[in-house]
């Protein structure tokens, strides 16, 4: 539920760099979103059709880019990915964990048209 | 046409991350230690807030915001019951409390004259741990009938808190609630976590819990008269 809010600001930084860059439109904007972060990509673009109307930003495509949840096992030494939720170690069955990557949560970049 | 590439890297809800910066600002001037309460609904927020006051309320000075997603005031009449400052929140179906949402709170309530301001969160563990909102402590109330497998589908809620509280420890021998598997999955989590295991009702461990706040509010008004 909290995708409009997140869709809110997405937008909002959007429309400041598009301003500062003297963009006319924006054609793509690219998200960086860890596999931890529980958002729901066509909840957005179902927020970004509804918000996005009328602005700058009306016909940009949104691109999620979306990076894995890699945890350390400190068992076994080895990294592994986990599909959100967590789950033991597949080479040891260890659960001492420890969260490497997958909380990412940015706007990396845009796309204008001048 | 051709396009140009802005690089931009904000994170996504830094308006709302720099507001909640502000909003701790306010608080921490006015010498007000301030607490975050998240849980599911009916892991006993409430409970827990209300047996809170009754312990503490003849030493320091406390008010409560309420976060709530329908404008009925069944939580803040009780707080209001103990003769409490409480503000209420409603967020209009909105899952999650959020910085503004705070801002505009502390406008409604005296927050100056505070020791403690605790504020409760909307029922959820998965919105309210994306949204900073300037507390001094995030605070989870985990209870046992919600199962031991929470830590493990809801990560985020448990990341980047300052104390979990364990509630209802009064129902352990009749539901299946693995303690150590529950408190394995947390420490991947959130490391060394401060935790009390509680019962609101037969008040088991509540007095650890008391104690701790008591001490945080103290060393905070220290910290800042210093």
């Amino acid at each position: 539920m909290h995708e409009l809010a997140v869709t809110e600001s997405i937008l909002q930084i959007a429309e400041k760099h598009a301003l500062e860059a003297h963009a006319k439109k924006v054609t793509d904007i690219t998200l960086v979103i860890g596999n931890l972060s529980s958002i729901v990509d066509d909840s957005v673009v179902f927020y970004w059709e509804m918000i996005s109307k009328g602005t700058i930003c009306e016909e940009a495509v949104i691109h999620f880019n979306r990076t894995p949840a890699i945890m350390l096992c400190l068992a076994c030494g080895q990294t592994f990915e986990i599909p959100g939720e967590l789950v033991p170690c597949p080479h040891c069955g260890s659960y001492q964990l420890n969260i490497q990557s997958g909380e990412e949560f940015f706007l990396e970049s845009i796309e204008i048209e001048r | 046409m051709a396009t140009e590439k802005v690089q931009v890297i904000e994170k996504i809800l830094d308006a709302n991350d720099q507001l909640a910066a502000q909003v701790q600002t306010l608080l921490t001037e006015a010498g007000v230690f301030s607490i975050n309460i998240m849980a599911s609904p009916g892991a006993g927020k409430t409970s827990v807030i209300l047996k809170t006051i009754e312990k503490l309320s003849d030493k320091i000075r406390i008010g409560v915001i309420e976060g709530d997603t329908a404008p009925v005031t069944i939580d803040s009449d009780k707080v209001m019951a103990l003769g409490m400052p409480v503000v209420q929140i409603n967020t209009g179906g909105q899952c999650h409390l959020d910085a503004v949402m705070m801002d505009r709170s502390l406008k409604h309530i005296d927050y100056k004259d505070l020791d403690l301001l605790i504020v409760e969160n909307v029922g959820n563990l998965i919105c309210p741990a994306a949204f900073k909102i300037g507390t001094h402590a995030n605070v989870v109330i985990s209870s046992i009938p919600e199962g031991d497998d929470k830590p493990y589908k809801y990560t985020n809620i448990y990341r980047g808190i300052d104390v979990l509280l364990i509630n209802k420890i009064d129902l352990l021998p009749y539901l299946d609630f693995r303690m150590d598997y529950f408190q394995q999955g947390v420490e991947i989590l959130n490391p060394g976590l401060t935790t009390f295991k509680i019962s609101c009702k037969s008040e088991e461990g509540f007095e650890q819990w008391i104690n701790w706040l008591f001490h945080q509010v103290q060393e905070f008004k220290n910290q800042v008269n210093a």
